[in-house]
């Protein structure tokens, strides 16, 4: 994955100079070891800037759904997904985005690594499996592997379903005995253990909504959230309504969520949203046998009737 | 000034004295990291803490707060008059504050402690706060707070300024709040006075030679707003901004609100919550219109503010205390470093 | 000091349908504790906070003058949550007033003035405040003349109209009353755009000529140039601005013009002051 980099850069200088895109959309190099950010390439001597490697764990689609003219974007598998769920919901056309696709082997999870410090990292290398990391009192060198993200784990759909060049080649995909052992947990728990990993899962919730700006799907004009009229939820820090935020906006994604994890990424207080949205993914591949994003003609599930659908809830 | 010695085996009854007079807010760990929060009756600070997510602003500005109730019943002699909502301002201390976060105190109290309106709720809980500081002896890489007007062991706005000395703490009593602070814990071992200041100042002067970051702002006053606003970086910048509220929700200097109105039955509530000025609706005018409806806008807006509408307006630098917490949060690496060098370098190009 | 967010309670004494296409209506208040009248004194150009308890707040210029006592009126359009509830209630009905609030016209310096009052659709309501404040028997004699143009869409859609034709038929007020257009064939009045309206019968500018102007973002940017080609300075014109508002005190942050909140710095603003702030209002 470090070697793609150059590729990538390469593609998009081309692309710039013959003037096919507009801009190119992808990652450049942070200010803070571990630091990603998404960047706008619009002339081919801005194309050094771009970078990939294992922080880049946000999701370019959600830069895409806003753009009129055609436009580069480099994506991952998952972000790869997201492109293809915005084709469906029209919230772009095919023809106006070219997909550097790039063969995805996971990012690492920022706020485990931050965990294994006492003090703050000051410099992060990666070197394809190991990780170096160091702070002021101490240098610790990782298995890439070791520090996945929690979607990564179980990710199968490391290479992009999409793209119009791939940056490097493709990697293999991995197959799983258990799809979502993370939610099989929680269901397993009692309703008492339930209802407190919930809350303790919400409890310092912040409502910033960086969870929601983050994610490809959330590209509503107006979010239930800030609807006034009719209010369906509180502005505040009710527990009732922190809450309902989550679980509403993990309902609206049902069908849709491709499990990129940017939502856990962009969450300043380091909690797992996707134990929400899992679920939900789960419960949608049990019900309908979907998984969201591969298929450019296929509308998700919750958009669609189909009179073989399962109609338990209603018998 | 009085210095008090604090023997470290001393400080936990000395803690749970004190709780017998003030409600204990401080440092704890849960597993999203650690958070500025009021203390439950076994539990104390933890006084080891590298630094809180999010500010201590909370102590004195909840993120939602009630500020008014009615009765909506009218069979009630009052009904639809709006009163105080009985909210509790009684002693509090916050123990283990960072001088950055007691300095951004005082920069936000400009804005509610004004000579045409006090804000009653925020005014009424800074008056019954005591704020116990702890020097920070090994600043983190992100913290650029000398180069914007305070510093490791800046004593402004705090009642007390600890020193950890590994064995034992060494208190400087600031003001008589934080005396009566130290009384009701019982610490009174006193120490010498001038050894004492000759040991914070090697400290601090430690302490800000370890400061690795800073940023540069001796031009930006000589700027005009026009001319900065009509830059040509805004628009780059913005870019990947995400336009979430981390950024002025962990920031200890920011201070925007919103104000709710929630009706229950036969009781209605107003509300006081934290805004931000990233959110699309901050804006918006109920007829549609919306001055700041581009995400540009508003990121432009957010910088602008912190470092030059509030340093025109009130002349004690610029709206930021150099904790980096908006550094390290946001999730788009959006660097307020970087745009404050980039606005204070600016030069326009006729 | 008082706690600034208690409103003064207030009872509705009347509603009136104030335009034909009942979008607007006009809410006469009484207070309940006569000190609280005393205490809400104030100037023409104010706001206040109109306060509905378990809905929310809207800030509303004072329609009502100083001069008028006893009772405070608004003119409120119905656009949001908080209006639409206003609209439906009843008088008799208890709510709460936050105010005065802002800053006001600049009346010493209008003293030994002529005004130019320049006003568009429902945004004329501090307007109404300041002409008859004016025009009151105890202050007429601190101007000098005293011109006013005001449009509407059309004769229906002009707010307080039967004072205007009142003060239309006075000598010590100059009318100019237009409207965009009408099929009306007994309207004596101008048909045309405040722009026009202004260029054609507004006084040429000189020193102690000052404009005063209030209505949609669009009116305000066509009759600009018109004043400029009467020859009136950025300082003589000034303008009253709305912006959304939350805490009216200037501490919620949200008004904000560059450095100017328009709860406390403003709504009252010169020309002169508004073009060295950005452009974001």
């Amino acid at each position: 994955m470090a070697t793609c980099i150059e590729k990538v850069r390469e593609i998009a200088a081309d692309l710039l100079e013959k003037g096919e895109v507009k801009k190119v959309i992808g990652f450049a190099k942070g200010t803070i070891p571990m630091g990603t950010r998404p960047i706008s390439i619009q002339s081919k001597q801005g194309v050094e800037k771009l970078v990939f490697n294992s922080t880049c764990g946000l999701n370019l689609a959600n830069y895409a759904s806003k753009e009129k003219e055609k436009i580069a974007i480099v994506a991952k598998g998952c972000d790869s997904r997201n492109l293809v769920t915005h084709i469906v919901e029209n919230q772009i056309q095919r023809d106006q985005i070219y997909i550097i696709g790039v063969p995805c082997t996971g990012m690492v999870d920022k706020t485990r690594i931050n965990a294994l410090f006492e003090d703050e990292i000051t410099a992060f290398s990666e070197d394809l499996d190991t990780l170096t990391v160091s702070s002021l009192l101490t240098t610790q060198t990782l298995k890439k592997q070791d520090y996945l993200k929690g979607n990564c784990l179980y990710c199968t759909h490391k290479n992009p379903v999409i793209y119009d060049v791939l940056a490097a080649d493709l990697v293999e995909e991995q197959t799983l005995d258990t799809l979502f052992p993370d939610v099989d947990l929680i269901e397993g728990l009692e309703p008492d253990a339930k209802w407190n990993h919930f809350e303790a899962l919400t409890k310092n919730c912040i409502r910033c909504y960086a969870c929601r700006n983050a994610c490809p799907l959330c590209y509503c004009p107006t979010c239930f959230v800030d609807e006034s009229d009719p209010q369906w939820v509180g502005k505040g820090q009710d527990k009732t309504d922190v809450s309902t935020f989550h679980f509403l906006r993990a309902f609206h994604c049902a069908g849709r969520c491709t499990d990129c994890g940017a939502c856990v990424e962009a969450c300043p207080m380091g909690i797992n949203v996707r134990d929400f949205t899992r679920k939900l993914n789960k419960d949608v591949l049990n019900l309908f046998g979907w998984e969201a994003g591969l298929d450019m003609k296929k509308r998700p599930p919750l958009d669609t009737y189909r009179p073989e659908d399962p109609n338990n809830f209603i018998k | 000034m009085k210095f008090i010695t604090i023997d470290k085996n001393t400080w936990t009854n000395g803690i749970d004295k004190s709780r017998e007079r003030y409600q204990l807010f401080g440092p704890v760990n849960d597993e999203n990291g650690c958070q500025i929060k009021k203390l439950d009756p076994d539990v104390q600070p933890d006084m080891e803490y590298y630094e809180s997510v999010m500010s201590a602003k909370s102590v004195l500005f909840p993120q939602t707060e009630k500020i008014l109730t009615a009765s909506l019943n009218e069979a009630d002699e009052d009904h639809h008059i709006m009163k105080r909502a009985e909210n509790d301002y009684s002693p509090r201390a916050v123990i283990g504050i960072r001088p950055y976060d007691a300095k951004a105190i005082t920069l936000v109290k400009l804005n509610f402690d004004t000579q045409a309106f006090q804000e009653p709720y925020w005014c009424d809980a800074y008056e019954s706060t005591v704020f116990v500081g702890l020097g920070i002896t090994r600043p983190g890489p992100f913290d650029f707070s000398t180069s914007v007007g305070t510093g490791p062991f800046c004593e402004e706005g705090l009642d007390i300024l600890l020193a950890d000395l590994d064995d034992k703490y060494l208190a400087k009593i600031l003001t008589p709040k934080g005396d009566a602070y130290a009384e009701a814990c019982g610490f009174d071992a006193t120490a010498d006075e001038n050894e004492a200041q000759a040991l914070f100042d090697i400290l601090r002067k430690e302490a800000e030679k370890n400061i690795a970051s800073c940023v540069t702002t001796d031009k930006i006053k000589e700027k005009t707003i026009l001319e900065l606003h009509q830059a040509d970086f805004w628009d780059d910048l913005a870019f990947s901004c995400i336009n979430c509220g981390t950024c002025t929700y962990v920031c200890p200097t920011c201070w925007c609100f919103d104000i709710q109105d929630e009706a229950r039955q036969k009781h209605a509530n107003r509300f006081r919550n934290w805004d931000t000025c990233m959110s699309p609706l901050f804006t918006r005018h109920a007829t549609g219109h919306n001055p700041r409806g581009t995400k540009v806008q508003r990121v432009r807006q957010r910088f602008m503010h912190k470092l030059k509408y509030f340093l025109d307006k009130y002349d004690q630098g610029i709206m930021c205390v150099g904790c980096g917490r908006c550094v390290k949060s946001c999730p788009v690496n959006i660097d307020i470093r970087e745009v404050c060098n980039m606005m204070n370098a600016y030069e326009k190009q006729d | 000091m008082e706690n600034p967010y208690i409103p003064y309670p207030v009872r509705i004494d009347d509603i009136e349908i104030a335009t034909e296409d009942k979008s607007l209506k006009t809410f006469k208040f009484v207070f309940l504790n006569k000190e609280d009248e005393e205490k809400f004194s104030y100037h023409a150009g104010q706001f206040a906070e109109l306060s509905i308890p378990g809905v929310g707040e809207i800030p509303i210029g004072i329609a009502s003058s100083p001069v008028e006592k006893g009772f405070v009126k608004f003119t409120v359009f119905r656009t949001g949550v908080v209006t639409a509830y206003l609209h439906n209630m009843k008088v008799g009905d208890i709510m709460g007033i936050r105010g005065p609030l802002g800053n006001w016209y600049p009346w010493e310096t209008l003293e030994n003035k002529n005004v130019v009052i320049i006003g568009g659709g429902f945004a004329f309501t501090t307007l109404r405040s300041s002409i008859v404040y004016m025009l009151d028997s105890g202050n007429r004699s601190k101007f000098k003349n005293i011109d006013v143009v005001y449009g509407a869409r059309s004769p229906g859609m002009l707010l307080y109209r039967e004072e205007l034709y009142e003060w239309e038929k006075r000598s010590d007020i100059n009318m100019h009353i237009t409207v965009d257009g009408t099929d009306d064939p007994n309207w004596k009045y101008h048909k045309g755009f405040v722009p026009q309206i202004v260029e054609q019968n507004a006084p040429k500018a000189d020193e102690d000529t000052y404009a005063i102007i209030c209505g949609p973002p669009i009116m305000i940017k066509f009759t600009q140039p018109s004043l400029a080609k009467l020859g009136y300075k950025e300082h003589q014109i000034i303008m009253s601005l709305e912006n959304r508002m939350k805490c009216g005190i200037g501490m919620c942050g949200r008004c904000n013009i560059g450095k100017e909140l328009v709860c406390k710095d403003g709504p009252v603003f010169t020309l002169e002051q508004i073009n060295q702030t950005p452009k974001e209002y």
